[in-house]
């Protein structure tokens, strides 16, 4: 177990210095001049252009901006955006704001997803399986700007049950409706899924051997069933509290909660190099964590699974 | 997607079901087909191939209809516009401002869905929207296929140090969502078209595939066919092109074709955020986004464009669905 984690460990690490990497050249390589942009429509001063290229390191070659930055990185130092404000200190507002409210998302995602597919899965072909199918379908398809913006229409402007925009992100009242809506795709993927596990495992012999040896229906669905079924909806659920932080950017916008998504997108307009680089190192630490987490999880749930 | 004939995939019998005129439906249907080609020459004798079964089963399934029949509205209306509609859809007229309301009874006329902010008919330019986002959803579905279909197989068939360092790259892409990469990727381009939001796309899209590919070839690259290829002299080309690729092509198909939904509302997102397709360019996107800061005056602006839209991708999904219950023969 502890060489299995080990090793997993080290295999992160190529896997984030690539990551950082690529996204540190697509942000620094790509045409568009940030210190040029500061000037917005004036004529730049070009001693000044000088002055501010060699003051964020831009004048030295890629490499070596990249392994200062890296260096940085490690000893906690996530450099400074180009208004002049640390970006540990931009994200240090960000991020609370983001985990509430993914955790939000992730809680609705896990206890309606998972029983809705549980009930389903028990029930193929009954009405409520054809009713929950096409919903999740409706879900999946319709795109999450467009279901946002008509929640936020419908439930916010029209029937005023909930602030249209969050105020105060403090209150997870105001949070639902923004939560409910980044969780929806989520939901319906995790209902879908748990749906066919169960009901393919229904049919295993594990299950017959449990009803056969006379066990209440109960604690073979809630043990037997569930236990098995539930390995490909962790490794589901797993990398999506990660998707659910980054993939926040369109949801955070429509209801203006001051979180990660929002924070990142506007750092990407506005060509904020260091700010992109800095929120997305850490959503890909917490994609490789979750990743890492899932895995383990499975000799929880099987096992068959043994790390060595 | 161009109706690239099918060899032998319609049985006679079904001749009368017009499967031509579904170029995505009958390119699905023929891929099916071949991973049984090979044994097919073996014994014709044999009762159904899994190929056969597999169109004997979409046949009959109303799913396959259904989006069938939706994809070859919207490939219709993609690449033949006037045949719904001649009403320009940059032609603006701001006596219609605001928004004249819909006429929901004149069916097929400028004014069926109303007019948008700018006087435009909101009906011209829905049927003309469709062809920047097919376009895109097609192209990056087969760039990604390719893309991603060669690394798996290289990565699968070849194992070893070469698996090891695709496989890393491959989660290196992974560490960056979709959206994200695109929106990264497309900001440094002033000059955004169809092409450069494919490009993007594809870029941060391979992984999935690659990985699904990788799976299957494992899975194969042991069998007693190959083996036998093998002996028999054939070089690696063959032995990957024509042993395993028929053989692991099914599930990166229903991959693919559900990912096309993704990829298109990937691209209208693109354009909701200002980084995708711009202005001049028709697209849901486009319409939806300028829709959006008018709601409250004119919903329909914005209903009907996101209305095409998630049928678009429901249709693809429903597709892939279908596909893949009929692959499938557990499911039956």
């Amino acid at each position: 177990m502890g060489r299995f984690v080990a090793r997993r460990l080290l295999q992160m690490i190529p896997v984030f210095i690539g990551t950082t990497l690529l996204i540190f050249l697509m942000v620094y390589s790509l045409p568009g001049d940030p210190v040029k942009a500061m000037f917005g429509s004036k004529a730049a001063d070009p001693a000044t252009v000088v002055r501010l290229r060699h003051e964020y390191g831009l004048d030295k070659p890629l490499i070596q901006q990249y392994w200062d930055y890296i260096s940085g990185l490690f000893q906690g130092d996530f450099g400074q955006s180009f208004t002049g404000r640390p970006v540990a200190d931009l994200m240090a507002d960000a991020f609370p704001v983001t985990i509430r409210l993914a955790l939000f998302a992730f809680a609705i995602e896990l206890v309606f997803g998972i029983g809705l597919g549980v009930l389903t899965g028990l029930r193929r072909g009954k009405f409520l399986d054809q009713a929950v199918l096409i919903f999740t379908l409706i879900v999946v398809s319709i795109p999450v700007f467009v279901l946002g913006n008509m929640a936020q229409f419908v439930v916010g402007v029209k029937w005023k049950l909930v602030t249209p925009t969050v105020q105060d992100p403090q209150d997870l009242t105001q949070l639902t409706l923004p939560a409910i809506v980044l969780a929806l795709l989520s939901l319906a993927y995790v209902t879908r899924l748990t749906r066919t596990t169960v009901a393919e495992n229904l049919r295993a012999d594990y299950v017959r051997t449990a009803v056969a040896k006379g066990l209440p229906r109960r604690r073979v669905v809630g043990v037997h069933l569930m236990r098995n079924s539930l390995i490909p909806v962790v490794t589901f659920l797993g990398t999506d509290l990660g998707v659910l932080m980054g993939g926040a950017i369109v949801t955070e916008g429509i209801f203006n909660v001051p979180g990660v998504g929002n924070t990142l997108y506007q750092a990407v307009i506005t060509s904020e190099g260091p700010t992109v680089v800095g929120v997305v190192t850490v959503l890909v630490l917490v994609y490789l964590v979750s990743s890492l987490v899932v895995d383990l999880l499975y000799a929880v749930l099987d096992p068959r699974i043994r790390y060595a | 997607m161009p109706d690239n004939k099918p060899p032998q995939v319609t049985p006679s019998s079904v001749v009368g079901a017009g499967p031509n005129a579904d170029g995505a439906a009958a390119t699905v249907a023929a891929a099916a087909v071949l991973p049984v080609e090979a044994d097919k020459q073996a014994s014709t004798e044999k009762a159904r191939s899994l190929g056969q079964d597999a169109w004997r089963e979409l046949r009959r399934s109303w799913l396959f209809w259904t989006s069938g029949v939706l994809l070859v509205l919207l490939i219709l209306m993609a690449v033949w516009p006037s045949l719904f509609t001649d009403v320009d859809p940059r032609q603006a007229d701001l006596r219609n401002h605001f928004l004249g309301a819909p006429q929901w009874s004149h069916f097929f006329q400028e004014d069926w869905f109303g007019y948008n902010i700018q006087g435009q008919s909101v009906y011209a330019r829905t049927v003309h929207g469709a062809r920047a986002s097919i376009i895109v959803g097609v192209c990056v579905t087969l760039a990604v296929t390719v893309l991603g279909g060669i690394v798996g197989m290289i990565a699968g068939y070849f194992g070893g140090w070469v698996d090891t360092l695709l496989s890393r790259i491959t989660d290196i892409f992974f560490g960056i969502p979709l959206l994200l990469g695109g929106l990264v990727l497309l900001q440094a381009f002033t000059d955004r078209t169809i092409w450069t939001v494919t490009f993007a796309l594809t870029a941060f899209g391979w992984m999935q595939i690659a990985r699904v590919m990788r799976g299957a070839v494992i899975t194969q690259k042991h069998a007693d066919f190959v083996t036998a290829a093998r002996a028999l002299g054939a070089g690696t080309g063959r032995i990957l092109f024509k042993h395993i690729l028929p053989n692991v092509i099914g599930p990166v198909i229903v991959v693919a074709t559900i990912a096309l939904g993704g990829y298109i509302a990937t691209e209208a997102t693109l354009s909701y955020l200002g980084i995708g397709l711009k202005d001049p360019t028709v697209s849901w996107g486009v319409d939806i986004s300028a829709a959006q800061k008018n709601l409250r005056q004119g919903p329909h602006a914005l209903l009907v464009p996101a209305g095409f839209l998630s049928l678009t991708v429901l249709a693809f999904i429903l597709l892939g669905d279908a596909v893949r219950d009929a692959l499938d023969p557990k499911l039956r």
